[in-house]
């Protein structure tokens, strides 16, 4: 709209160098007769009088002034009505959107005799669009307000308020900011369709087992489920349920670790295979594993390939010890080496903890480094650090680490909580 | 306007201190209190979405109307809005350090949340003159290549000869260096007035930067071949607080490694207000920097009377010390 007036401003001034009085007159008579005969397409809107006598009022003015134009001097007078059409304009931006179009229309029109040769493309609009015929509701309705929406963008929030799958999705509690940082996933997005696309994979999840709430987590950690194809996903599943794990563990697994539906079927039975002859377990065993860590399909293999090396090699643990401690504690296999082998240490060398008392407490191999020093510090500097079970005031390792922080300062340091506070502070 | 994540945010705004455990790097702290503010923050009811009215077609049924599309104003909510499409309010707060700790020392460390920054950076760009203590820890008898307990060791000695006697006067002689070094640092003519009435309130000191200098340096234990030294410095690194001890042991004709680097105060810092590292939560550092402006308060009133807060701290042996040789300089120069 504004732009269209700008147009009408500089035609006006280009008109007005030229400085011929008989192009002015004419000017003025076509403006004279748009403005009668706009009145007709202001009905267009049915329950809009308001804005029409705003409009009427609007063209009048702008009636008047044109054979002002023809007869003065020019320059100055012409900045004056200038600066009054800025006002026409902010009296028009407050209405509303639908107001907006409509009144563009007549303008062009009066802009089409003075412009001829410089603006053709208004002039293609102009044909088609043949705005001082009167039309029918239907059709007011069915012109096409440009939509705002940007046609790129660096954020999915511009297209939120317009794309129905992705409100859909924001309604599901899908984290769109934390998608849209990820490369491609954005467009990814914005080209999928509802109907045909998102609602068959959320009816697929359901149909698996996988609980309303998790949609949106699934969804959020792995937006490429969206995009697979329907009969892909089910031979997935329908392989995990082969290697008979039950349909609430394959839901399960699923919820925990989204990316497992991205592997195709091939992949899976390499994984379980590889853990399979890695920790030479029974089926059913490895089943237990990988139900409780389903990282341990979907993560990568390395860093657990390095795990296992490190606690044979490194921390001497046996095979069968190794085993037992992942049936304990399957998490030892995707934690970072560098603690795994900071945590053993501290409980080896000065703990003074050996190897299979250890493997009885695996749990310890999963705790913080900070709280196990701590709380053996806390326990030397008392006088009670004793894991030996054979001895006396024997302290078990199992609620040495799980305990909290008030339960162990009370059962097993015999202490108050201000004291393992203060203690640590000389640390 | 203010919604309720920014009016917490304004509550945290200051300065605090944690008690840094020894092993973790200071930026490891740093960005564990941060997550943890923003946690909190974001923890905060969201502000409810922006409605907007909207024109909708509703198809009307064609026996009423053949004309068929009526449009209707509905306020709808507006999604763009909505905290899963934006991200949550806070994303990053700028949490500053003070004077750093390296990482297998521990101790008190001064940390800044939003404007509190201001304030630290007055705190370590020399500006305002600091003292910090430290407690460190040594041992006797073996030379390691970074002076720490970690390192490799390149020598090993004696240590029988040494008694308590002969490490106070080391440190004695120490100290009396640092304080000459304090007085070159201080840039202010020895002989005048104004050194004498700086001296006599114990404002003498290096104006900005200068080498570390120990301002009280003392042995609070003695079981060689451990011991503990208590040390007040100013612009010091943790790294000469344990080249310190290696040439306290070579005064003493012996070896020396220092076991732990604890700072037990920095400016106005003490371990009584520092947080451990189970406390570094919004609520609990939220209390904390209430607590610290209460007590800038407080100060302020009592500052009227004394002009620099850093230097209000006592530093026991150190100040009496250049009280008394500025005195007697001063009456050097009245003879």
């Amino acid at each position: 709209m504004s732009s269209s007036f700008t147009q009408l401003c500089l035609q006006y001034r280009s008109r007005l160098f030229s400085k011929t009085v008989a192009t002015t007159c004419r000017f003025s008579t076509q403006f004279h007769h748009c403005a009668t005969l706009t009145r007709l397409p202001t009905k267009i809107l049915n329950g809009s009088s308001v804005i029409s006598g705003n409009r009427t009022t609007m063209q009048a003015r702008q009636w008047w002034k044109q054979p002002m134009f023809c007869y003065r001097d020019l320059t100055a007078r012409h900045l004056a009505t200038e600066a009054k059409e800025h006002k026409d304009t902010e009296q028009l931006s407050k209405a509303d959107v639908v107001v907006y179009k409509t009144p563009a229309l007549p303008i062009r029109d009066a802009e089409m005799p003075v412009t001829k040769g410089q603006m053709s493309l208004d002039l293609d609009a102009t044909t088609e669009l043949s705005a001082l015929e009167l039309i029918s509701d239907e059709e007011a309705l069915g012109i096409s307000i440009p939509s705002t929406m940007p046609p790129c963008s660096t954020s999915l929030s511009d297209y939120v308020d317009q794309s129905e799958t992705l409100s859909k999705l924001v309604q599901l509690g899908v984290k769109l900011w934390s998608l849209e940082q990820r490369p491609n996933v954005g467009s990814m997005l914005l080209r999928l369709n509802f109907n045909t696309d998102v609602a068959p994979k959320l009816l697929f999840l359901k149909e698996i087992g996988v609980e309303d709430s998790s949609f949106g987590p699934i969804i959020s950690r792995n937006p490429f489920i969206l995009t697979k194809n329907l009969q892909q996903l089910r031979s997935r599943v329908d392989y995990l349920k082969s290697q008979e794990f039950s349909s609430e563990n394959v839901a399960l697994m699923v919820s925990r670790a989204p990316y497992l539906l991205s592997f195709n079927v091939k992949r899976l039975d390499n994984r379980l295979g590889f853990y399979q002859k890695q920790l030479k377990l029974s089926a059913s065993n490895i089943r237990n594993i990988v139900v409780r860590q389903p990282k341990l399909l979907s993560g990568s293999l390395e860093p657990i390939k390095e795990n296992l090396k490190v606690c044979q090699i490194e921390l001497g643990f046996k095979e069968n010890e190794i085993q037992h401690i992942v049936i304990a504690v399957p998490k030892v296999l995707t934690v970072q080496k560098r603690k795994l082998i900071q945590i053993f240490d501290f409980l080896h060398n000065t703990m003074k903890v050996p190897h299979h008392l250890i493997t009885k407490f695996p749990q310890v191999l999963n705790s913080r480094y900070l709280r196990v020093r701590e709380r053996h510090l806390f326990l030397n500097y008392l006088g009670k650090a004793q894991y030996d079970p054979a001895l006396p005031n024997y302290i078990s390792l199992e609620r040495f680490v799980s305990l909290p922080n008030e339960t162990f300062c009370t059962e097993l340091a015999l202490a108050t909580l201000e004291d393992f506070n203060l203690f640590q502070k000389t640390l | 306007m203010t919604t309720p994540a920014i009016r917490m945010f304004r509550g945290l705004e200051g300065l605090f201190c944690v008690y840094k455990p020894s092993g973790v790097h200071w930026k490891l702290v740093r960005d564990t209190i941060e997550t943890n503010l923003l946690k909190g923050l974001n923890a905060t009811p969201p502000q409810p979405l922006p409605q907007e009215v909207r024109l909708l077609a509703h198809p009307v049924s064609e026996t009423e109307a053949p004309k068929g599309l009526t449009l209707s104003a509905v306020s709808v909510a507006v999604l763009s809005k909505h905290p899963l499409v934006t991200g949550p309010e806070f994303q990053h707060i700028k949490v500053g350090v003070g004077h750093r700790l390296d990482a297998p020392s521990s101790g008190v460390l001064v940390l800044a949340v939003g404007n509190g920054n201001r304030a630290l950076n007055g705190l370590t760009t020399y500006t305002t003159r600091v003292t910090r203590d430290y407690t460190l820890e040594g041992e006797f008898g073996t030379a390691t290549d970074d002076f720490s307990h970690t390192g490799r060791v390149v020598e090993r000695s004696t240590y029988g000869h040494i008694t308590q006697d002969k490490l106070d006067r080391v440190l004695a002689m120490l100290q009396g260096v640092n304080q000459k070094a304090l007085l070159l640092y201080s840039n202010v003519d020895m002989r005048s007035q104004e050194a004498y009435e700086m001296a006599a309130q114990g404002l003498l000191g290096p104006g900005g930067k200068s080498t570390p200098i120990l301002t009280g340096l003392r042995c609070i234990r003695f079981q060689p071949p451990n011991f503990t030294l208590e040390v007040q410095c100013l612009n010091e690194t943790q790294k000469y607080l344990r080249k310190v001890v290696h040439e306290i042991g070579l005064e003493l004709r012996s070896t020396a490694m220092c076991k732990g680097v604890r700072r037990t105060r920095d400016g106005a810092f003490t371990l009584q207000d520092a947080l451990t590292h189970h406390h570094w939560t919004a609520s609990d550092v939220k209390q904390a920097i209430r607590q610290y402006h209460s007590s800038k308060k407080k100060r302020k009133e009592t500052h009227t009377k004394i002009k620099d807060p850093a230097l209000q701290l006592p530093e026991e042996t150190a100040g009496k010390k250049t009280e008394t040789y500025n005195e007697a300089a001063a009456k050097g120069g009245i003879k």
